[in-house]
């Protein structure tokens, strides 16, 4: 009585290359892998994964050009004084809705504050957000999926019964429920719920991973040499295990920055004087007739932001996946 | 298979359990639902007692949720605040839903897999490389951001629909939104087909059956696409609970007044007997839709057989 193993993450991230079990219901062409360079001893293969994965992004022109846009991100969300002298909350009623002047290129939003100098203000938020609420999905998520798969038995199916649990909600609807109390203006509160509903994602992920690694032959052999579970845990198997993790994961911090603006935008994520892109979209979506000015811009910035990490995780995929080469 | 359906039916008990137990405290925690009734004024102690004895709120949270999932299975899932069965919201509500959410699936199917399969068989030509960049767009803008733009393009700027849904809803105002709704799923379905024809046309069976001389359009219907269409057919299941309850943000823009419209307002106004009540049904309606997904891999793949 096979049990179908349906790969039910979303279907662009799934990992199939990682490990022939992850796909069972369509393993019969597993066997004609291209003996490549990953077809080495399991330890040199371990390095020699992440090596070749780096050669080959480097020479991806994808990777270079979200690489270049995250890094500008980065940069602007650190300081964004560096290209924007203005203050993001000095605003002037009697130039509300009025469309690009010299000097404010962007023109200004219906509260009269200059559009360009919020939007450049807007990434710090939403570049905190994402890499916050995806190292702590990463760090729980691993944590708990890999230890469920590493022990199995009792704790293994309540975890599995658990994520099936936090499947069942979905995440739009969990948002307004519980951050509708929240006054709080800072992310922390998103942070927190992102993590609170989105470690059940990689946990299952984490879990396929380690069940996977924990069946190869040099994990048996660390085991017959005595090892601790730790020591196999920590030396072996978490870091072979952990290249599907950190594909879903760059993956997700693009959605989780999406995911910050839909709240925002429905008004319980981050609150004014909090300067988010989904915060102005709101405002603006009121004035779409008369001022689409005001919503295209931050729009196209959040747009382009999550572009780059969706680009660079899908890039690391192409890169740590050989059966797609 | 009866034995399977029956097993797996219970199942779903804990994760039913689970789920709605879960939002029933997470709606417990969003604050006093008296204060809500009163409006902006301060309520009366007397009143306020009074209307908590009615609603039961006087009681621990733990046997609140038993007496309500007590009435639920007896088709009784309360009264609104104002007085309104919530039975008859969702007999109002569901059937607006429902439909936008067959509308988004038909897309969904219609259109991701066969962009899909055109790209999946063309890798690396312009077709594919194009329409792979087209989904990372789509996905990559948020669906309200989608939503608002539509609207402003199609209803404002041509004038080719109508901004907002009638109360009504009938199927042909909700082709534009239930695309919108659609949107970053179908750009799932798309590269998910894609990526699973592209790993079975190198598969043992589909060479056979190319050797074997069979016509090229029947390898691609009867081998190729059967066996490619397992991943997607799961994606397309779970992704029913997920629209649904996503429709909360396209049912806001166009002003839809379905299941998303009276969620929104049942957190907005504190109505706990709303929003516990449709979240309920989306949590059944999710897990059969699971379930259904895995009944289909074994008419897909016949190497499944369920005991």
């Amino acid at each position: 009585m096979p049990e179908p193993v349906p790969p039910k993450d979303e279907g662009a991230i799934a990992p199939t290359g990682f490990g022939a079990s992850m796909d069972l219901a369509t393993s019969d062409g597993e066997t004609v892998e291209p003996a490549g360079p990953g077809d080495r001893g399991p330890d040199e293969r371990a390095r020699s994964l992440w090596s070749d994965a780096w050669r080959d992004l480097r020479r991806n022109p994808i990777f270079i050009v979200s690489g270049l846009i995250i890094l500008f991100l980065v940069f602007i969300a650190i300081w964004p004084q560096a290209i924007a002298s203005g203050n993001p909350l000095s605003c002037d009623l009697a130039k509300a809705q009025e469309g690009s002047q010299p000097g404010h290129p962007f023109g200004f939003t219906s509260q009269g504050c200059d559009v360009y100098t919020r939007t450049v203000y807007g990434a710090r938020a939403s570049v905190t957000v994402g890499v916050c609420a995806t190292l702590g999905v990463a760090i729980v998520g691993t944590a708990l999926g890999g230890l469920a798969g590493f022990f199995g038995g009792f704790w293994d199916s309540i975890l599995s019964r658990v994520t099936d649990i936090f499947f069942g909600i979905p995440v739009v609807l969990g948002g307004l429920v519980l951050l509708s109390v929240v006054t709080s203006s800072s992310v922390w509160p998103v942070v927190g719920f992102m993590v609170l509903l989105g470690w059940p994602q990689i946990s299952r992920i984490a879990r396929g991973s380690v069940i996977t690694i924990k069946q190869n032959d040099f994990v048996q052999a660390a085991r017959a040499l005595g090892a601790s579970n730790s020591r196999m845990m920590l030396r072996h198997v978490l870091p072979n295990a952990v290249a599907p993790v950190i594909v879903v994961a760059t993956i997700a911090l693009g959605t989780y920055i999406a995911l910050e603006a839909t709240l925002s935008y429905l008004g319980v994520g981050l609150k004014p004087p909090s300067v988010s892109w989904g915060i102005d979209i709101s405002d603006a979506s009121k004035f779409i007739r008369n001022a689409p000015h005001m919503l295209l811009w931050p729009a196209g910035a959040l747009a382009i932001t999550v572009l780059a990490f969706i680009m660079l995780g899908d890039a690391v995929r192409d890169a740590l996946d050989p059966k797609l080469r | 298979m009866g034995r399977y359906v029956i097993r797996r039916l219970l199942q779903m008990i804990p994760v039913f359990i689970g789920a709605t137990l879960l939002i029933f405290l997470m709606v417990n925690v969003m604050g006093d639902p008296i204060a809500g009734l009163c409006g902006e004024r301060q309520c009366d102690p007397a009143t306020a007692a009074q209307l908590r004895r009615e609603f039961g709120l006087d009681k621990p949270v733990w046997q609140q949720y038993a007496i309500y999932m007590g009435n639920v299975f007896t088709g009784d899932f309360g009264t609104a605040f104002n007085g309104q069965e919530v039975t008859e919201l969702m007999g109002t509500a569901f059937p607006v839903t429902i439909r936008l959410t067959i509308v988004a699936i038909v897309f969904e199917i219609i259109i991701g897999i066969t962009l899909g399969v055109l790209t999946g068989l063309r890798r690396g030509r312009p077709v594919d490389s194009g329409v792979l960049l087209l989904t990372l767009v789509v996905i990559s803008v948020p669906t309200f951001v989608t939503g608002l733009i539509v609207q402003l393009l199609f209803g404002v700027k041509w004038d080719l629909i109508s901004p907002s849904v009638s109360s009504a809803a009938p199927l042909d105002e909700l082709i534009v939104p239930g695309l919108v709704l659609a949107s970053v799923s179908l750009a799932y379905v798309t590269r998910l087909t894609r990526t699973s024809i592209a790993e079975n046309t190198r598969a043992d069976y589909v060479r056979t059956a190319v050797a074997k001389g069979l016509p090229r359009h029947r390898v691609i219907t009867r081998h190729l696409l059967r066996n490619s269409l397992i991943p997607v057919v799961t994606f397309i299941g779970t992704d029913i609970g997920a629209l649904m309850g996503g429709a909360i943000v396209t049912e806001r823009i166009f002003n839809i007044h379905g299941v998303g419209f009276q969620l929104y307002q049942g957190i907005l106004r504190q109505n706990t007997q709303t929003v516990v009540g449709f979240v309920t049904i989306l949590v059944i309606i999710f897990l059969l839709a699971n379930l259904l997904v895995d009944l289909l891999y074994a008419v897909l793949d016949p190497r499944i057989r369920y005991a």
